[in-house]
C-alpha cells in the first residue's frame, strides 16, 4: 500500500503538513508518523492503540455460502472432457479456444471458468486463488435443507448435532478478551455454522447497529437507560448478553466501519452480495477484532432456464465474479491475513435436464482464496464425466471431502490444533489435505 | 389488562399534530392482495399473530404454537406452504389439548408431514420388481387367446437405476422416534429407524400439486414382517404404521420426553426432575390425555414457586405480543409485527429443520437479537410501528406529570405487574432526569414523546424479557 492510496480525492498533495482524510492504525505503524499528526486530534481509541502492541497479525477468515446448489459444472468448466458437452447440448459453455465472449476463461488447459467470472482469472493467473473440484459433502441427500444443515453443522448424516462447525474452530482458539465482533454473521439471522458457545453477531448493516429512537439525542438517551438498566441488573444471563451488547454498539460506533470506502479502485457493485462483500471489508478495516465472516447468497436452484455463457447462472457469477474480485483489490495488504472460502450444499446434475436446467446433484467446487493459499491449480482428482464415472449415473462424483479443505484452512491459517472437535466423526487426516495452504 | 386508547385520544393527538405520520396508512405492499405464494405464509402468520394478540382463549393459543414447533414443518419446502393452512386449523389445533396419540396419527397423514420429511416419496425398494412380475403374470394369462406368450420382462438392474426407482424413505422414520415420540435417547436403534420406515411405506399424498390428500398406496408398501423394538409388525396395509404409532405412544420413552418439553416450556428451562415425573404418571395413566398432564402441571407446587417466577425468556413471539397486549396497542395490520418477530430471530413458519425452534434462553438470548427487542420496544412505545396504533400517554391517563417517579411506578404497575427489581428502577430513574429528558416534559406536544421512551424503556428492561 502506498501513500497514493491515503490521498483524498479533494487533497490531491501527499500528506505532509497536512492530516489525511482518513487514517488507521495500518497507516501510523507504517509512516511511525505520530508527529505529523496532532496527537489531540485523534479520537481517544486511536491513541490507545498507538500506546499498544502492534497488530498480532491475526488471521481472518471469510465463508461464503452458495444457498441453492450452485452449478459447479457451469462454474469451473472441464471444457477439456468431451461428455460435457453431449452432456449439456443447450447450457454448456464453449471452450477457449473458440475464442469470443462466451467461452469459457482458460486456467489450466483442462479446466475454465464461466465468462461472466472473468474478472477472477487474473487472481487465478497470479496465484491468489486456487479451485477445488468434485469437493463437498458425502451424505447422499439431496435435499437442500438437510444437505446446507450437514454443511454448516460439519456434521453430514448426523441430524442431532446442535452446533456449527466455524464456532466450534472458534472455541478452540480460546481467545481471552475476544472482542464482541470475533465472529460475524452479514445478515439479519446467526447461520447454523456460527451457532454453538462462542458468541458470533448477525450484523444486518454496520451502520444500523445501535439503539434507534425518534431521533439520534433520544436515540442515545435510551442507549444509556438500556446500558444501565442492564449493567445493573441482579438477572445474571440478561446482564451478560446486556454489556456484550452494548460494548458491541460502541465499538462500532466509534470505530465507525461505514466510513471506509473502497481503496485500490475496487468497485465492489449494487448486488446484495456486493454490498454485504463491501461491508466485510469495512470491517476488516474497522480492526475491531473480527477473526471470522459469514456471508450467504441465493438463488442458485436453477432447475429451469439455467442459460449458459448467458442467462440466470450467468446473471449471479457476474455479482459474484465482481464482489470477490473488487474485495480482494480493496484489501490490499490485508489479504495476506485473510482467507475467503466459498461453498455449496451440492452441485448439479451433469446432463442438463428437460427444461435447459439442472437438478440436484453431488460434488461440487469450492473456491480458495488469499495469502497463505498456493493458488493458481485445480486441486482434487478429476473423477471423470464418463457414464461410469458419475455419481448414481447422473451427478459429478466426489473426491474430495469438504471437511478437508476446510480442515487444511483451520489448521495451517487459522492455526486450530485440534480439528477432532470441530468436525467429529472425521477422520481429519493432514495427509488427505489437498495442499492448497502454505505451511 | 388490555385497554383500548379512547377515540378521543387519538384525534386529539392528531389535532395537536404530534403525530408527523398518519399511523392509518398501511403502505400498498405490506396491505397487498396479490397472488405471490409468499402471501399464503404471509397471511398465515398475520392470522397468527393476530390470534395471539386478541384471542380471549390465550391457552388455546400457546399449545397451538407448542404443537406445531414440536411437530414443526417448514414453509418454505416446495409445497409445503399450501398445506400449512390445513395443517394448523386441521390437524394440530383440534387436538392441541386432546389425546396425544391423535396429533401423531393425524400428523403421520398429513400431506404437510408426509412432504416435509419425504415420506410420500418412501416405497418399497421392491415394489417395482413386484409390480412388474405381477403385470407380467396378467399379460401372460390374456395371452391365451392364441397370441404369443410374451416373455417375462427382463429385470435390468442399471435400467432400473437409471429410472431412478423409488426407494426407501427413512427421514419420517427417523424424525417420528427421535423428535415427535421417544426422543433421542428414547432408546430405538438405527434398524429400528428402517423397519419403522418400511412400515410407513405406502403411507403418501394423492397428488402434490393438484389433489394433497392422504392416501394409503397398496402397491408401494412393503408388505414383508417388520421388527420395532423387539416387537413383530406384521399386520398389512395401513395397520403397519397403525401398529407402530400405538406402540411409540404408549412407551415409556415418550411420557417422558413430552412431560419434560411440556414443563421446559412452562415452567424453566431446567424443569424440576419431581414436576416431570409426575406429569410423566399422568401421560402413562390418562393414555396421553394433553389435558390432563396439563392439570397436573399447573396443580403442582413446583409450578408456583419463586424459582419458577419469570424463570423463562419470552420468544420472539411471545415478546411482541405481550408488548403489543400491554400496551393496549391496536393493530390493524399485524405484518409488521410478524416482521419484527422474525427480526428478534424467531421467522414465523420458516424453522428449516425439524426440530422446531429451540425452547431454551440461549437460542434468544444473543447480542442481535437483544439490540432488536430494545429498538421494537421503543418503535412499539413511540407509535413507529406501521399498521398498529399505540397510545402511550392515554395508558398513563391524566396522571401525566412532571414527577419522573410517580411515572415510573405507574409504568411498572401497568407493564411489570408492579413486580420490577429495585435496581432496575432507580437505574430507570437517575436516567430519566437526564436533562434532555426533562426538557421534553416541559412542552406538552413533546410530552407524548417522554412517556414513549419511558414506555420502551420498561418494556425493553430485563424483567420484561422474562414470564
Amino acid at each position: 500500500m502506498s501513500n497514493d492510496d491515503f490521498k483524498h480525492p479533494a487533497t490531491k498533495e501527499c500528506c505532509e503538513g497536512r492530516r489525511p482524510a482518513r487514517f488507521s492504525r495500518r497507516y501510523f505503524m507504517k509512516q511511525g508518523g505520530v508527529a505529523m499528526v496532532g496527537l489531540n486530534t485523534m479520537p481517544a481509541f486511536l491513541r490507545r492503540a498507538i500506546a499498544a502492541t502492534p497488530a498480532s497479525g491475526k488471521k481472518q477468515l471469510v465463508v461464503l455460502f452458495q444457498r441453492g446448489a450452485a452449478d459447479g459444472l457451469n462454474i469451473v468448466v472441464p471444457f477439456g472432457e468431451q461428455n460435457y458437452y453431449r452432456m449439456r447440448p443447450t447450457i454448456a459453455i464453449p471452450e477457449p479456444r473458440r475464442g469470443g465472449a462466451d467461452c469459457a476463461v482458460d486456467l489450466d488447459g483442462f479446466f475454465g471458468l464461466h465468462p461472466s467470472l472473468a474478472a477472477l482469472g487474473p487472481l487465478f493467473h497470479k496465484n491468489e486463488l486456487a479451485i477445488v473440484h468434485a469437493a463437498g459433502s458425502p451424505d447422499p441427500t439431496r435435499s437442500h435443507f438437510d444437505a446446507q444443515d450437514f454443511m454448516e453443522s460439519g456434521t453430514p448424516g448426523l441430524k442431532s448435532t446442535d452446533d456449527g462447525w466455524l464456532n466450534r474452530a472458534l472455541e478452540t482458539i480460546p481467545e481471552e478478551n475476544a472482542s464482541p465482533f470475533r465472529a460475524v454473521a452479514m445478515g439479519p439471522n446467526l447461520p447454523r455454522m456460527l451457532r454453538g458457545t462462542a458468541p458470533a453477531i448477525a450484523l444486518p448493516d454496520v451502520k444500523q447497529f445501535k439503539v434507534m429512537a425518534q431521533n439520534s439525542s433520544m436515540g442515545q438517551v435510551a442507549a444509556g437507560g438500556f446500558e444501565a438498566m442492564y449493567a445493573q441488573s441482579v438477572d445474571h444471563a440478561l446482564r451478560g448478553t446486556g454489556t456484550e451488547t452494548f460494548e458491541a454498539i460502541d465499538m462500532l460506533r466509534k470505530a465507525d466501519p461505514g466510513k471506509y470506502q473502497p481503496e485500490n479502485g475496487a468497485d465492489y457493485g449494487k448486488s446484495r452480495l456486493g454490498q454485504s462483500l463491501q461491508q466485510i471489508g469495512q470491517l476488516l478495516k474497522a480492526d475491531i477484532g473480527t477473526e471470522v465472516l459469514f456471508v450467504d447468497c441465493g438463488g442458485w436452484d436453477n432447475h429451469v432456464n439455467e442459460g449458459g455463457a448467458q442467462g440466470q447462472l450467468s446473471n449471479l457469477l457476474r455479482d459474484l465474479g465482481q464482489g470477490v474480485a473488487a474485495f480482494r483489490q480493496d484489501m490490499g495488504d490485508r489479504m495476506e491475513n485473510i482467507v475467503f472460502v466459498t461453498m455449496s450444499e451440492f452441485g448439479r446434475t451433469a446432463k442438463e435436464n428437460g427444461n435447459r436446467g439442472t437438478d440436484h446433484g453431488h460434488a461440487n467446487c469450492m473456491f480458495v482464496m488469499g495469502g497463505d493459499v498456493k493458488g493458481g491449480k485445480v486441486y482434487g482428482r478429476w473423477p471423470g464425466l464418463n457414464e461410469g464415472q458419475l455419481n448414481d449415473g447422473r451427478d459429478l462424483a466426489l473426491t474430495t471431502d469438504f471437511r478437508s479443505v476446510l480442515g487444511e484452512i483451520l489448521r495451517k491459517h487459522n492455526g486450530v490444533k485440534e480439528l477432532a472437535p470441530v468436525f467429529p466423526g472425521f477422520e481429519n487426516d493432514p495427509r488427505k489435505f489437498t495442499g492448497l495452504i502454505r505451511g | 389488562m388490555k385497554q383500548s386508547p379512547s377515540n378521543s385520544a387519538t384525534t386529539g393527538a392528531q389535532k395537536r399534530g404530534a403525530l408527523s405520520v398518519d399511523p392509518n396508512a398501511v403502505p400498498r405492499n405490506i396491505a397487498d392482495d396479490s397472488k405471490r405464494p409468499q402471501r399464503v405464509v404471509e397471511e398465515l402468520a398475520m392470522a397468527k399473530m393476530t390470534r395471539a394478540i386478541y384471542s380471549e382463549r390465550q391457552l388455546q393459543q400457546v399449545m397451538d404454537d407448542f404443537w406445531f414447533n414440536h411437530f414443526n414443518v417448514y414453509a418454505a419446502k416446495g409445497e409445503d406452504r399450501y398445506y400449512l393452512t390445513s395443517y394448523e386449523r386441521d390437524v394440530i389445533a383440534p387436538h392441541a389439548l386432546g389425546k396425544f396419540k391423535d396429533l401423531v396419527t393425524d400428523t403421520a397423514k398429513s400431506p404437510a408431514m408426509l412432504f416435509y420429511l419425504d415420506n410420500f416419496l418412501s416405497a418399497d425398494p421392491k415394489a417395482a420388481q413386484r409390480l412388474a412380475q405381477e403385470r407380467a403374470m396378467r399379460q401372460q394369462h390374456r395371452g391365451g387367446f392364441g397370441r404369443y406368450p410374451r416373455p417375462m420382462p427382463q429385470q435390468n438392474p442399471t435400467a432400473q437405476k437409471k429410472k431412478q426407482a423409488r426407494g426407501l424413505n427413512e427421514n419420517y422414520g427417523r424424525e417420528l422416534m427421535e423428535l415427535h415420540t421417544l426422543g433421542v435417547d428414547g432408546g430405538y436403534t438405527q434398524k429400528d429407524v428402517t423397519e419403522v420406515a418400511r412400515c410407513f411405506t405406502g403411507w403418501t399424498i394423492e397428488n402434490p400439486r393438484e389433489n394433497p390428500e392422504f392416501k394409503f398406496d397398496e402397491r408401494i408398501h412393503d408388505p414383508d414382517p417388520k421388527l420395532v423394538m423387539g416387537k413383530k409388525i406384521h399386520s398389512g396395509g395401513m395397520k403397519d404404521g397403525e401398529q407402530v404409532i400405538e406402540l411409540l405412544v404408549r412407551h415409556p420413552s415418550t411420557a417422558k420426553f413430552i412431560s419434560t418439553k411440556l414443563a421446559r416450556r412452562f415452567v424453566s428451562d431446567t424443569p424440576p426432575p419431581a414436576l416431570v415425573a409426575r406429569m410423566t404418571e399422568t401421560f402413562k395413566s390418562s393414555d396421553g390425555d394433553i389435558r390432563a398432564v396439563m392439570h397436573t402441571m399447573i396443580y403442582s407446587p413446583e409450578f408456583w414457586t419463586r424459582e419458577a417466577y419469570r424463570a423463562k425468556i419470552k420468544t420472539p413471539f411471545e415478546f411482541v405480543a405481550s408488548s403489543v397486549r400491554v400496551l393496549g396497542t391496536e393493530v390493524d395490520t399485524p405484518m409488521p409485527l410478524v416482521q419484527w418477530v422474525g427480526r428478534i430471530g424467531e421467522p414465523l413458519y420458516q424453522c428449516q429443520p425439524p426440530t422446531g425452534y429451540s425452547d431454551k434462553a440461549d437460542a434468544w438470548v444473543n447480542t442481535g437479537a437483544l439490540l432488536n427487542r430494545l429498538n421494537f420496544s421503543l418503535a412499539l412505545a413511540g407509535n413507529k410501528v406501521r399498521g398498529s396504533r399505540t397510545d402511550a400517554l392515554a395508558l398513563f391517563g391524566t396522571q401525566s406529570s412532571a414527577d419522573s417517579r410517580q411515572l415510573l411506578d405507574r409504568a411498572v404497575q401497568l407493564f411489570l405487574g408492579g413486580q420490577a427489581a429495585p435496581n432496575t428502577v432507580e437505574t430507570l430513574q437517575k436516567q430519566l432526569n437526564d436533562p434532555q429528558v426533562m426538557q421534553a416534559k416541559l412542552d406538552d406536544p413533546v410530552k407524548q414523546v417522554d412517556l414513549a421512551i419511558l414506555t420502551g424503556l420498561v418494556l425493553g428492561a430485563p424483567e420484561f424479557q422474562r414470564r
